[in-house]
């Protein structure tokens, strides 16, 4: 009875930030709110079934209804999609098997590079023929295609650094991408498989199947308005499904000899954890998932180079997963949530109401102070431009307050919980 | 048949001789003990015994098989299972996890099964839970599966690496240090726990120990090293009698003083 009371309150409250932002579909902080019931649903005590249903209310119907009005509200909630599937992959190897890994974003420009050299015109320049781009429906075989190819590259990364533990593992893995990056900038010449620093591009988008469909519905749409709400759920398909897979894994004999490794690498061995299979099984599942990640990447941006795949990257994945909580699923996938959000509604929306104050030539008068003309106000002074501080601070006031993480990962969660 | 035989292992670290040429026997169904003054060799003795490390020279059989170069894992599955010298639990998982991550070995799903969460998975994982939940109260952790080990108190950190050296289902059970920091009842409890495992739990024990009350209360057999070198063995009665033992314990006699064991 209390739980069906509770969710009716947070149907209110989803109604009312949806509403909210209905009536002010360009206010960033209504939209915030509207995220947050997410978070809501998560922590108020309600039944499975309710919370399941709510959420996917807010997530299938209610989130592209309001990106029909405002487009950009949709690119923050692909955005937000692709650094949850990035920061939930390395959740596996950092969170749950505690090999620091500083490289991750090598195994993104594997699936983007993927699909961006054979579902471009790329691809002709080594292969004759001009067989390439292929069509738009080789997308859905390049996206199961590229969990293998990062399984594969995430296994074959693993076998060399397993003796390596800490910090000399953290080292390797930060070179990898870099080797990566490098042989990406520079694999032009003397054949030309990835173009270099100029990047690949046009990269085909996936196929509009249910184009007809709408239209015989009588809704008749420009592809370039359908794209957005298109990736949008192929993005939200491929949270929801790491997502199973990590809790499955998570919920079993192949979890806890992960968390058992991370906790003490010789006991979980001598307890009968083949240890070496455990870690390049946790690369390999972590490396899937960013590959699968990069080919939806590589097939919205259109354009692809070398400049998305930088070290910063790897260090904004891992500071999403240390933000939320090591080795929590919840934890992980509010972290990527409000580090994405703040950087680019947030720091963005502050940048914007700075230069709308400038360009009002407001003067203010203080008193004791004299006047102060607002246009003034120097440009260094726009958040925007401190992303990287903020995220400093905060993973330095975390450490200080909260090691463990927004939301870290419950004790007693042996209880398996059944469902997915 | 003897369930190990270790027979002329040697371990060098450098030019340190750690175990010289060290035989031991142990048959099924016995409790024995391995003691020495520090750095005597027992817990490298351990280490090579469950392949952690490996041994310059000799034989390590068990039931007639060659444990020498089997990593740590095949060897639990063949059936040996410890405990560590300085606890070595998982700090951050509950007890219960604890416990289940030591039955890994006999934990058949393999990585699909547990994706697609086949048939068989879900009565293979709750079976697991209640024999792990069997060796909690065994153990008498009952009521604290829950906690995080790093939550526990001492003994009961000590009890769980027990519980979880079992949960592999070994023949032979390799204890190092099981009473360090205990107090004389919480020993005693330990040593009843001992004997009530053998036969019913384990066919064999071998306990690393510096309690004499404890090793000479429980041990059919006591094997004694110095230096790397084993200088005794037979029964309690035995060994407390044996002169070298007594040298190494508390020096050699010198002025015509007896040192009395």
């Amino acid at each position: 009875m209390k739980g069906l009371a509770s969710g009716v309150g947070l149907m209110a409250f989803i109604l009312c930030s949806s509403l909210l932002v209905y009536s002010f579909p360009q206010s960033a902080l209504a939209f915030i709110l509207f995220e947050s019931s997410l978070l809501l649903i998560y922590y108020v005590p309600t039944p499975g079934k309710i919370k399941l249903f709510l959420s996917s209310l807010v997530l299938v119907i209610l989130m592209p209804f309001l990106g029909s009005l405002n487009g950009y509200y949709l690119e923050v909630a692909i955005q937000v999609g692709i650094y949850v599937a990035l920061a939930l992959g390395l959740n596996i190897v950092v969170g749950l098997a505690g090999l620091l890994n500083l490289g991750f974003v090598a195994f993104f420009a594997i699936g983007a590079y993927l699909w961006a050299i054979f579902g471009s015109p790329q691809a002709n320049e080594f292969i004759p023929g001009s067989l390439f781009p292929l069509s738009p429906w080789w997308f859905f075989v390049f996206l199961p295609l590229s969990i293998f190819v990062g399984a594969f590259t995430g296994a074959l990364l693993g076998l060399p650094v397993l003796r390596l533990r800490g910090d000399y593992l953290a080292i390797v893995t930060l070179g990898f991408a870099e080797v990566i990056r490098s042989l990406v900038n520079n694999l032009d010449k003397p054949i030309n498989f990835t173009n270099g620093p100029r990047g690949i591009t046009p990269i085909e988008k996936p196929p509009l199947f249910f184009q007809p469909v709408l239209e015989f519905f009588g809704f008749g749409a420009s592809p370039a308005s359908l794209y957005p709400f298109y990736f949008y759920f192929v993005v939200l398909f491929l949270v929801a499904m790491i997502i199973v897979v990590t809790r499955r894994l998570d919920n079993s004999s192949i979890g806890r000899a992960w968390k058992a490794i991370r906790e003490d690498e010789i006991a979980a061995a001598a307890m009968g954890v083949p240890v070496v299979r455990m870690k390049l099984l946790a690369f390999a599942v972590g490396a899937s998932f960013a590959s699968a990640v990069g080919v939806v990447f590589a097939a919205k941006q259109v354009f692809i180079n070398p400049e998305s795949f930088t070290f910063m990257e790897s260090i904004g994945v891992l500071a999403m997963v240390i933000l939320g909580g090591m080795g929590s699923i919840p934890g992980t996938v509010l972290g990527a949530t409000v580090v994405t959000v703040v950087n680019l509604q947030l720091l963005k929306g502050l940048s914007l109401w700075l230069n709308s104050l400038r360009q009002s030539g407001i003067i203010l008068t203080l008193p004791f102070l004299g006047t102060f003309d607002l246009s003034q106000i120097p440009a260094q002074f726009e958040p925007a431009k401190y992303e990287r501080m903020v995220f400093g601070l905060v993973l330095i006031l975390m450490m200080i307050y909260r090691p463990q993480g927004i939301l870290p990962p419950r004790r007693g969660e042996a209880k398996s919980d059944g469902a997915p | 048949m003897a369930l190990l035989r270790i027979q002329h292992v040697t371990k060098r670290f450098g030019g340190l001789l750690a175990l010289d040429r060290v035989d031991l026997v142990l048959e099924q169904g016995m409790i024995a003990s391995l003691i020495g003054p520090n750095g005597a060799g027992k817990t490298t003795l351990f280490h090579i015994l469950t392949g952690i490390y490996r041994p310059d020279e000799g034989e390590v059989c068990f039931e007639e098989r060659s444990l020498v170069g089997l990593t740590p894992d095949q060897i639990t599955a063949s059936g040996i299972g410890r405990t560590f010298q300085n606890i070595r639990l998982f700090g951050q998982m509950s007890a219960l996890d604890n416990v289940l991550v030591g039955m890994h070995s006999r934990i058949e799903h393999g990585f699909w099964d547990i994706l697609f969460r086949r048939v068989g998975f879900n009565d293979g994982e709750r079976e697991a839970q209640i024999q792990a939940l069997e060796l909690i109260r065994l153990v008498g952790l009952q009521g604290r599966e829950r906690e995080w080990a790093h939550h526990l108190s001492y003994g009961e950190q000590r009890r769980l690496e027990v519980a979880r050296a079992l949960a592999s289902r070994p023949k032979l059970l390799l204890l190092d240090e099981p009473t360090a920091g205990m107090n004389t009842s919480e020993s005693r409890a330990l040593m009843s726990l001992l004997k009530e495992l053998l036969g019913k739990y384990v066919q064999t024990i071998l306990l690393i120990e510096h309690n004499m009350r404890v090793v000479m209360g429980v041990s059919d057999q006591v094997t004694v090293l110095d230096y790397g070198e084993k200088i005794a063995e037979g029964s309690p009665d035995q060994v407390r009698e044996n002169q070298r033992v007594i040298e190494a314990y508390l020096g050699r006699a010198q002025w015509g003083v007896r040192a009395s064991g």
